[in-house]
């Protein structure tokens, strides 16, 4: 093996690929085997850096320059200039951005990519996924080997992450400990490991990033849970959309079986564990894990009645334990650096990190890991970059299609379970969506209501006739024939939803209803009034 | 057909991934009465069932495409950043509605949820590729691409 003087790495995935990522890297190398460097310099593909919107990114180490909106023609110019001569090119221009009219920022030190405590996402964006090697000299597969070497029994393990205080960051956040512990408990000769990628919650794409970037650590912590709840068969539920996920998912398992890591006899200690990876078709219910369950089974994806939960009657009426894709994320640095450290991040109920997608009329939209109770002032102007061209903030949607609309007032809410709550507001997802002065929250509203219309599954008819009269309601307001006794009659329904549905779907509806009535009636109130208001032609 | 059934075992479980696996492979990005038929048959499962299972998810359609399928994410961050526009640009550009397939085959328009590029929004999946931070100006363009490599 050469030793490299500089890494040139490139961040791969649906994002950048779509800006060009992949010619840039091709006349990347052409240029450096131009100018024989090739040996010395080492171009890296890792998965997503984070930021959104910044086009194709090189970050140049040992400099620690981070270029961003490179295109194609730039290459040769970074090569010839930062490359062979070491000077900081300061003159790419391509965008329209006034940002300092230039594309290099010292990479530590702005917005999105200032230091993050990163835990989940600590190898996304520095190794070469597709290299196991990189991946392991990482400390990738160290906690496996930890528990295999020093001998750690499945009981110590869970009792390990119970002591965390890991919880479920797919929305509920349910203690995974005692999920783990259930599971190993409940009878029965066969148990299975769901890892719960569906990840569908409009403006998420935290699993996303995760299984592109670094789909060894999913895989290791699957082997860990499956260890410790004695199940040695996985099954990963991506949903449909994320082909570069899937595609990455597949190209891992095979390299970890390669090696032994994964399969029958796990680095000879007689542990046997498989995984398969299972596409969704398309239905944002399958994120709920009895329907999730259902899926795999093959059937349509609607979810079961519960009890009894999936830790006892699971896939196959097995006990199953489903857990979210960075929750598993977890489990890797809680058992190599211990239930300690992990408490001393985040909060005392809710500790650890957490994923957040910062979205909308930010400067910098992208995903963002922090400290479980950062409040989300300090995650939208520190790390989002503040609302973008100096517009003023109306509000934050937070959680999802199935989270809340926050106002200016409650921007210094703690981002984390308990704080949230005590708003009637949900951590959900992660997702944050900004919305400036000139945002609608009507046409908001309308959007996320028209999901859940077309989402419902159908089976219980709160949900299916509920989401249907919602749907009604605020066209007739969007379209200005709205009454105020309407938005009464809204409440009324998404109440009725969260009494009588079955599953987390019907029941959340009542989130982004009441927040944006009660958090903004003005805007209502404005288009009600306004009954002169234009028709807007529907192109639905 | 038959060899894409054959690849995988006869379990209720592949369901999915064969009739995933069935629509790709076709031009006209489908399912047929036929293939529902034959995959019925194969796993030993009710046709109604099948049928059932196929209709409930929406990445699976029971009419002929066009040979680019577009779908444009209407999640509330694309709404927010524009996806309306994108929505009214796209019908007028191809002249159809959500839906309907263009006359020469080469476009079908579909809505979609969240395709999770949230960070690009607004965007859209033609087949298997993404496309963000979409403008008018840059629809346009798009389209032209795809009619000229046809």
């Amino acid at each position: 093996m050469s030793l490299q003087r500089m890494h040139i790495l490139i961040p791969i995935d649906e994002e950048s690929i779509q800006n060009g990522a992949l010619e840039v890297k091709r006349r990347l190398n052409k240029e450096l085997f131009k100018h024989r460097v090739e040996e010395e310099v080492k171009v890296l593909e890792t998965g997503p850096i984070g930021i959104s919107g910044k086009g194709v990114v090189l970050i140049i180490y040992p400099d620690k320059v981070y270029y961003y909106n490179v295109k194609p023609k730039d290459v040769k110019y970074i090569v010839e200039e930062h490359i062979l001569k070491g000077k900081v090119c300061t003159k790419i221009e391509n965008s329209k951005e006034i940002e300092k009219k230039k594309n290099v920022v010292d990479y530590e030190n702005i917005g999105l990519t200032r230091k993050q405590p990163r835990v989940v996402l600590d190898k996304c964006c520095i190794v070469n996924t597709f290299d196991l090697e990189e991946v392991i000299a990482r400390g990738g597969y160290a906690a496996l080997e930890k528990i295999l070497e020093e001998n750690i029994s499945p009981e110590a393990v869970i009792e390990e992450i119970k002591k965390s205080g890991l919880r479920g960051r797919g929305g509920a956040g349910f203690p995974t400990g005692l999920k783990w512990e259930f599971t190993r408990k409940a009878s029965g000769d066969e148990k299975f490991v769901i890892c719960n990628a569906d990840e569908g919650e409009p403006g998420t794409y935290k699993d996303r990033l995760i299984l592109e970037g670094d789909p060894h650590k999913l895989i290791e912590a699957m082997i860990i849970a499956g260890y410790a709840v004695g199940a040695e068969k996985g099954y990963i539920y991506v949903r449909g959309e994320y082909e570069l996920s899937i595609k990455r998912l597949n190209k891992a398992i095979k390299d970890a079986k390669d090696v032994g890591l994964l399969g029958d006899n796990i680095l000879e200690t007689g542990l046997n564990f498989d995984i398969e990876v299972k596409k969704g078709a398309g239905a944002y219910v399958c994120g709920e894990e009895t329907a999730l369950i259902e899926s795999l089974e093959g059937k349509r994806g609607q979810p079961r009645i519960k009890p009894p939960y999936p830790v006892t009657h699971g896939l196959w009426q097995k006990p199953t334990v489903v857990n979210n894709v960075e929750t598993l994320a977890n489990v890797p640095a809680i058992i190599l650096r211990g239930a300690d450290w992990y408490r001393s991040l985040g909060t005392e109920k809710s500790p650890g990190t957490k994923v957040f997608t910062v979205l909308g009329d930010v400067e910098y939209p992208g995903l963002i890991e922090v400290e479980m109770g950062t409040p989300l002032r300090e995650i939208i102007n520190a790390y989002g970059g503040g609302v973008r061209n100096g517009k003023k903030f109306k509000a934050a949607l937070v959680g999802g299609a199935a989270g809340v609309f926050l106002s200016e007032k409650l921007l210094d809410v703690k981002m984390d379970f308990e704080n949230l709550k005590e708003h009637t507001a949900v951590l959900g997802s992660g997702a944050i969506l900004v919305m400036n002065e000139d945002a609608s929250i009507v046409e908001m509203l309308f959007s996320i209501l028209k999901f859940f219309a077309h989402e419902s599954c159908g089976q219980c008819s709160p949900c299916r006739i509920g989401t249907r009269h919602l749907l009604e309601l605020i066209y007739k307001i969007k379209t200005g024939e709205g009454e105020l006794e309407d938005l009464d009659k809204m409440l009324h329904i998404a109440e009725t939803m969260r009494n009588l549905s079955l599953c987390p779907l019907g029941q959340s509806v009542i989130m982004p209803v009441a927040s944006a009535i009660n958090n903004f009636k003005e805007d209502f109130i404005k288009k009600i009034n306004n009954k002169n208001n234009m028709k807007e032609v529907s192109y639905a | 057909m038959k060899e894409i059934l054959e690849k995988y075992e006869r379990k209720s479980d592949n369901l999915l991934a064969i009739l995933h696996e069935l629509q790709d492979s076709k031009d006209e990005h489908y399912l047929s009465r036929e293939d529902l038929k034959a995959v019925s048959k194969y796993l030993n499962l009710p046709l109604s069932m099948v049928h059932g299972v196929a209709t409930f998810y929406s990445m699976y359609a029971f009419k002929p495409r066009g040979k680019y399928i577009i779908r444009v994410c209407q999640s509330p961050p694309c709404h927010l950043m524009g996806a309306t526009t994108i929505s009214k640009e796209l019908m007028k550009i191809l002249g159809i509605k959500f839906g309907e397939t263009t006359k020469d085959k080469l476009f079908t328009l579909e809505m979609s949820s969240c395709l999770g590029v949230c960070g690009v929004a607004p965007a859209i999946m033609i087949n298997n590729k993404v496309y963000g931070n979409l403008t008018p100006e840059k629809l346009k363009s798009i389209i032209e691409e795809k009619r000229r490599e046809k």
